[in-house]
């Protein structure tokens, strides 16, 4: 039900980015989706990845502080609302989201979404009421 | 100008001597009386009080450290019972923990009369309003020069710190001449003055006592200029006494030692051996003229030189430099000792590895404390929200320890100096000499 990001500890410093990504490519890991929560000193870089145990192997080996985090996948309709709609239906059962970020997919018709609540079962029965659909890993991981 | 005491303060090396002498075999047979402390110290070392005939018998005598203070806290070094104190004072030491001090009504004479002294090196007298803008309180810095100004006769107005431009208003209204404060928060005056287009005439301000933390020859130039003082050093620690063991006279060429209170030698902080006039090493105080805590030989950590010759103003009373460093690690700011194993202490209760870097900055003429600390797995989480939470509880339990705010920063693991070893773990960008 949930699928597996890699959350890791990155300095804010030139090049730094570039150096950990290298570290995943040099690992043979395609990234699915990313995104990057900045603060004054310092950056969470969140990564969805084809292998994410691999991935977190290779980070944390080049001393990197990781973690692998449950994270919602759900696939939405790429139209108008589309990611209105379906965050409505999570707000309204007062299901606060930590953080998200969203990407397209090839069919040109859908879109994901790659959430992180406070209450993952709450949010994912408001999603599935909603008639959302909820991705597991290896579909995420496949795309 | 005027020199307080010169009897004392220009006295022939060999009258100095003999008052040294004086005070020292009763100091020491006071603190062997009446300190086990020290009565099994000089057991240990095979010295008895009756050893001691000469000043330069001290040489004699057993160190005392901070950390012997800290062993005895609160009272254990006292020489007299509480119902012969009338004040106390306490410092940072190296865990927290404070570093006591008590003095008895005679030891408030001395400092008093130690601070009237570099008030009146300063062209001080009892036509003086003494504007005091030190911390009052634990802090000896408030009260020492309070005292001095009342016990010269002068006017003392106790200002204490904080409220910028009340102390403007005050040096207006009160015609306020001396002030006594940090370097750091004079240039902050000034520069408040100038920015608020307070003109200087307003100001009756003739002369400036500042000490406590370390400052440069440029920063004198600086103060002087924007409060149009002229600007005096003065030098103490609370273990001693507080601000007033030694002070600046018109020459500004090394502050003279009230060295008939305060016996002042260095020495090589390795060898522990004294060294001669010139030679830059760790100061070292006895504190013969001292009731309630003697401190034989006291190591300030201080580093400096001494001068015996005989000053351009007159004096004869040693100089000493202006300290040019610590041969310990403790860090001064904003007049608050700060040792990096009391941040070493706290990142361990708090779960973290004891690897960090210290940065110190001066930003804004205020001292800023910045502490790198490793990022580990325990700590770490996906969000921010955690992550800003756990700084702040991190700089909450460094501010009770230090009681001085520190800024943590986060940094990626393996970036800091390992524990082992002599890690560089403190970087000081103020320019400080």
């Amino acid at each position: 039900m949930y699928i597996k990001q890699l959350s890791v500890f990155v300095e804010n410093k030139d090049g730094r980015l570039a150096e950990i990504t290298t570290i995943i490519a040099n690992a043979g890991i395609d990234i699915r989706a990313l995104s990057i929560a900045d603060t004054t000193d310092f950056g969470i870089l969140r990564l969805v990845v084809d292998k994410p145990y691999e991935a977190e192997k290779a980070l944390k080996d080049a001393g990197l502080t990781v973690s692998l985090t449950d994270v919602i996948a759900v696939g939405i309709p790429d139209r108008p609302g589309g990611f209105a709609e379906t965050i409505s239906s999570v707000a309204d059962k007062d299901v606060g989201v930590e953080y998200m970020y969203a990407f397209i997919s090839r069919d040109h018709d859908r879109a994901y979404l790659i959430m992180r609540v406070a209450d993952n079962e709450k949010a994912i029965s408001a999603l599935k009421s909603h008639g959302c659909d909820i991705l597991d890993g290896d579909s995420v991981y496949k795309l | 100008m005027g020199i307080f005491k010169p009897e004392v303060e220009c006295a022939s090396r060999d009258e100095m001597k003999a008052l040294q002498t004086e005070r020292l075999k009763k100091m020491v047979k006071n603190a062997y009386e009446n300190v086990p402390f020290y009565k099994q110290k000089l057991d240990e070392a095979g010295v008895s009080p009756d050893d001691i005939q000469s000043i330069d018998d001290i040489v004699k005598l057993p160190f005392t450290l901070k950390t012997d203070l800290r062993d005895n806290f609160p009272y254990g070094l006292f020489a007299v019972p509480n119902s012969e104190l009338v004040r106390i004072h306490a410092s940072s030491g190296t865990t927290g923990k404070q570093t006591v001090v008590g003095y008895t009504k005679n030891d408030i004479d001395v400092w008093s009369e130690s601070a009237a002294r570099a008030i009146v090196a300063t062209g001080g007298s009892k036509d003086d309003i003494v504007h005091i803008s030190y911390g009052y309180g634990l802090f000896t810095g408030g009260l020492g020069l309070h005292y001095g100004a009342e016990y010269l006769g002068a006017t003392a107005i106790p200002v204490s710190t904080g409220n910028t431009a009340r102390q403007l208003q005050i040096f207006q209204d009160f015609g306020s001449t001396v002030l006594c404060c940090t370097p750091s928060y004079a240039l902050y005056l000034g520069e408040y003055r100038r920015d608020n287009n307070i003109p200087l005439e307003s100001l009756k301000l003739r002369a400036g006592i500042f000490g406590a933390e370390p400052w440069t020859d440029e920063m004198r130039k600086q103060i002087e200029a924007l409060l149009g003082i002229e600007a005096y050093d003065i030098y103490g620690l609370s273990e001693i006494a507080g601000p007033g063991v030694s002070f600046d006279c018109e020459c500004h060429n090394g502050m003279h030692v009230n060295e008939d209170y305060f016996y002042p030698e260095v020495i090589d902080p390795e060898t522990l051996e004294p060294l001669p006039d010139g030679e830059i090493g760790e100061l070292v105080f006895t504190c013969i003229g001292k009731e309630a805590l003697p401190l034989v030989r006291y190591r300030t950590r201080d580093l400096c030189s001494l001068n015996h010759e005989k000053c351009a103003c007159g004096r004869t009373t040693v100089r000493m430099s202006k300290p040019v460093g610590r041969s310990d690690d403790m860090l001064i700011i904003r007049g608050v000792n700060v040792f990096p194993s009391q941040i070493e202490h706290v990142l361990l209760q708090e779960g973290m590895q004891p690897n960090y870097l210290i940065t110190v900055d001066r930003v804004n003429n205020l001292d800023t404390l910045t502490v790198d600390v490793e990022m580990n797995l325990d700590t770490f989480s996906d969000t921010v929200k955690d992550l800003e939470k756990a700084k702040k509880k991190l700089e909450a339990a460094m501010q009770s320890t230090l009681n001085v705010h520190a800024s943590i920063r986060f940094v990626e693991y393996g970036t800091l100096p390992r524990s082992e070893g002599k890690a560089k773990r403190v970087i000081d960008k103020r320019k400080i000499k």
